[in-house]
């Protein structure tokens, strides 16, 4: 019995000092490359925000300029950010994620910048699950469907085209596919109302620390 | 268990015992992130670093664990070895790390790195057991940049497509668009078509053992028919 306990306790010591090594090496690789990550993560996004809002055209800085919002606009339950750009402290674009949540295979993350003036500056999509070689055509880099939404607002095209071309619509569909572009035109339709109905506000609203 | 050649641990972990072609270890893995050649390199290369962190660390610390609390050990190891590569490959390669995903994280799931730990590097000394897991990293790698290779021709023309993530800006240069105005096949880009691949791989290996099996009983071991009789060479 007792030769059992010394064994158990030796052998809890064992497992015991192990875990503490490693937690060790976790944590001091974590505090090492945190940093980094951080700031990679930054970057990323600032490059996805250059490429709808070019930086010639504010000089704040979006990254830093934010809201958090809740609302069901942003087609998630959690918060959403939304980043603002101005030039000499007038409004010019904003720019935020939104999520298409009934795409063909799950969410669509989906990254739209509106114009000050309710003009789309552009639509990209951050990640998505749909099939490879049909619904992945809304990546930027499969096709340029998605760059079809440039420039387009609310009156352009009319209300009732804000829809695929099978539904009615202006937005060309893909064969075989019409489930994941009419889940991202009815996602992108869904902010521009939103932001067109609280454009004073988000643009005036103290940014969230 | 007595120490194996270089040569033999070489050729095991690439080609005789390989981990994707002949033990199928690490499937969900191999089969989810050979979509295309880079994808495939970049977890490959993920799991070479890994399986050279635990199988030396293991292989050091070999007298001092009691065999009773040895799995739990290892993986303990294991998984702190796979963690910290993970945050590294989010500090340095933080695009790479975002096409792979999940896919990192579970490598500690591969059961190819606690099958090499117990199996392998519990017994050997550390430099013997770090020569086997970079071995058989380097096999993994094999068969996922080739699955990912052929998947990502078959299914979109091109071969080593956003090289970019790995190499930085100029490993754009490395992409070839092998097949101009393809029009793409979908099948090899779906989970299918891993499958489908990494049959044709396994096949393709048995098929080379074969003929070399032929080749070199051709030459000059006849005299072990006597003992299987089945086995006789007919003319």
């Amino acid at each position: 019995m007792r030769e059992i306990l010394r064994q158990m306790g030796r052998s809890g010591m064992i497992l015991a000092g192990f875990a503490m090594v490693s937690v060790l090496v976790v944590a001091a690789t974590y505090h090492g490359t945190r940093e980094r990550i951080t700031r990679a993560q930054q970057q990323a996004l600032a490059m996805q925000l250059d490429t709808l809002v070019p930086p010639a055209r504010y000089d704040n800085q979006p990254t830093a300029d934010t809201l958090q919002l809740r609302d069901a606009a942003f087609g998630s339950d959690s918060e959403g950010t939304v980043y603002r750009a101005r030039k000499a402290g007038q409004p010019v674009a904003l720019l935020t994620t939104i999520v298409a949540a009934d795409g063909y295979a799950g969410p669509i993350q989906l990254l739209v910048a509106v114009n000050a003036d309710g003009r789309l500056a552009g639509v990209r999509v951050l990640s998505h699950k749909e099939t490879p070689g049909l619904g992945d055509a809304i990546d930027i880099e499969r096709s340029n469907w998605i760059s079809h939404f440039d420039g387009r607002s609310l009156d352009d095209p009319a209300e009732a085209q804000w829809k695929v071309k099978k539904d009615g619509g202006v937005f060309d569909q893909f064969t075989g596919a019409t489930i994941t572009p009419r889940a991202v035109v009815k996602a992108v339709h869904r902010f521009l109302e939103y932001e067109r109905d609280h454009r004073a506000a988000l643009y005036a609203a103290e940014k969230t620390r | 268990m007595s120490t194996p050649s270089v040569r033999e641990i070489l050729s095991n972990g690439l080609w005789h015992n390989n981990t994707g072609l002949v033990a199928l270890l690490g499937l969900c893995p191999l089969l989810a992130t050979s979509s295309s050649a880079i994808n495939g390199f970049g977890l490959g290369m993920a799991t070479v670093l890994v399986l050279l962190l635990t199988n030396t660390t293991i292989s050091a610390i070999r007298q001092y664990v009691q065999s009773e609390v040895r799995i739990p050990v290892y993986i303990v190891v294991i998984a702190s070895a796979v963690t910290a590569v993970e945050l590294l490959i989010h500090a340095l390669l933080p695009e790479l790390h975002k096409v792979l995903g999940i896919f990192i994280p579970l490598i500690v799931t591969n059961c190819c790195v606690l099958g090499r730990a117990e199996a392998f590097a519990s017994k050997q000394r550390p430099a013997i057991a770090a020569l086997d897991g970079l071995a058989t990293g380097l096999g993994f790698t094999l068969v996922l940049t080739t699955l990912g290779g052929l998947r990502e021709l078959i299914g979109h023309g091109t071969l080593f497509a956003n090289a970019n993530i790995m190499f930085g800006e100029a490993g754009r240069a490395l992409t070839l668009h092998v097949l101009e105005d393809y029009r793409g096949f979908l099948l090899a880009i779906l989970p299918p078509g891993a499958f489908i691949g990494l049959g044709l791989l396994i096949a393709g290996k048995n098929l080379l053992d074969a003929r070399a099996r032929q080749r070199g009983a051709a030459v000059p071991v006849v005299q072990a028919t006597h003992c299987a009789p089945s086995a006789l060479p007919t003319p």
